[in-house]
């Protein structure tokens, strides 16, 4: 357990081990992606309150589901930086937040697009959508505070501490539906119990979200192998295996 | 399976949601692409600096021995 946990913290490991299955991972999400947005749009029915608008559901959903759920990868990779000052923590907390914060848009900016024909409004000032933009913010925050800091270390902490406090905005996305009166519906699809959904329409929808999820998981490899490239790139194994190529 | 719409005309327009429908897919992937490309390009960028960089040193070695 240990030991596993000692190569897990080393950038190296993680790069040469990456380097396997990284392009299998990109293609797989990739291809689920394609799938799914051709059942959704093509293939399911359409919805008999909403048309078919409702379609962009496809996206929207999966996007905000993930970008929520990588919250939480996010904070748990800050946590382990902050205590155990892993450096892979840190560098997997940062290639969270950019991904993040490109699915926090894709799901804002997809609900604006659904919102005008189904509310007739791009935007309101309602309970969901503003949490959803605060997540926003704080995925931006933190790619802003890790440019803030010269020294590495002190960034480290910094946006930890920062992400870790955002997760208390979690809880009030999931839950802004059922606190305040909004106008976005509430959640189709839940842990407990079946979805308020016909199977033709959630089948292509889980598999979206399975897709967006391997999607979150390909880009932040990328976006890791990229970060410990740079960070290591005076090393001897990256001078080894460059020159190798 | 087969499709729910008619035909591809059908399939575009989607009932007069089509503009939105279909602006908003394009929009997530553009992003997901810029999503992917971003760090690959950046993997590359310094993939080009540690070669050129060891090119040197290596050349800056054989000539001084």
């Amino acid at each position: 357990m240990w030991t596993w946990f000692h190569k897990l913290g080393s950038p190296r490991w993680f790069y040469q081990m990456s380097t396997r299955w990284v392009n299998w991972l990109g293609a797989l999400a990739c291809t689920l992606l394609l799938i799914g947005a051709v059942w959704g749009l093509a293939f399911a029915p359409s919805d008999f309150k909403q048309g078919n608008s409702y379609r962009i559901i496809f996206v929207h959903v999966p996007a905000a589901v993930v970008a929520l759920a990588g919250y939480y990868v996010m904070a748990i990779a800050g946590a382990v930086s902050l205590i155990w000052k892993m450096k892979v923590a840190d560098m997997a907390l940062k290639s969270c937040a950019s991904i993040g914060a490109a699915l926090t848009f894709v799901a804002l900016v997809t609900g604006a697009i659904w919102g005008k024909p189904t509310w007739g409004t791009w935007w309101v000032w309602d309970a969901r959508i503003t949490s959803m933009l605060i997540l926003l913010f704080l995925y931006l925050g933190i790619l802003a505070l890790y440019q803030a800091f010269e020294d590495r270390d002190s960034a480290a902490k910094a946006c930890a501490v920062l992400a870790l406090v955002g997760t208390v905005n979690i809880p009030i996305i999931y839950k802004s539906v059922d606190w305040w009166y909004s106008l976005h519906q509430p959640a189709t699809i839940k842990f407990t119990g079946a979805p308020t959904m016909h199977p033709d329409m959630y089948r292509p929808l889980f598999l979206m979200i399975f897709a967006f999820y391997l999607f979150f998981a390909f880009v932040v490899t990328l976006n890791l192998r990229a970060e410990i490239l740079e960070r290591e790139r005076k090393s001897r194994w990256v001078e080894e295996m460059v020159g190798a190529q | 399976m087969t499709m729910y719409f008619g035909s591809l005309a059908e399939l575009w327009a989607m009932d007069g949601h089509g503009a939105f429908v279909w602006s908003a897919y394009f929009i997530v992937a553009m992003t997901l692409v810029l999503a992917m490309y971003l760090p690959i390009a950046r993997h590359r960028q310094t993939v080009g600096q540690v070669r050129r960089r060891v090119q040197r040193e290596s050349i800056t070695a054989s000539s001084t021995s």
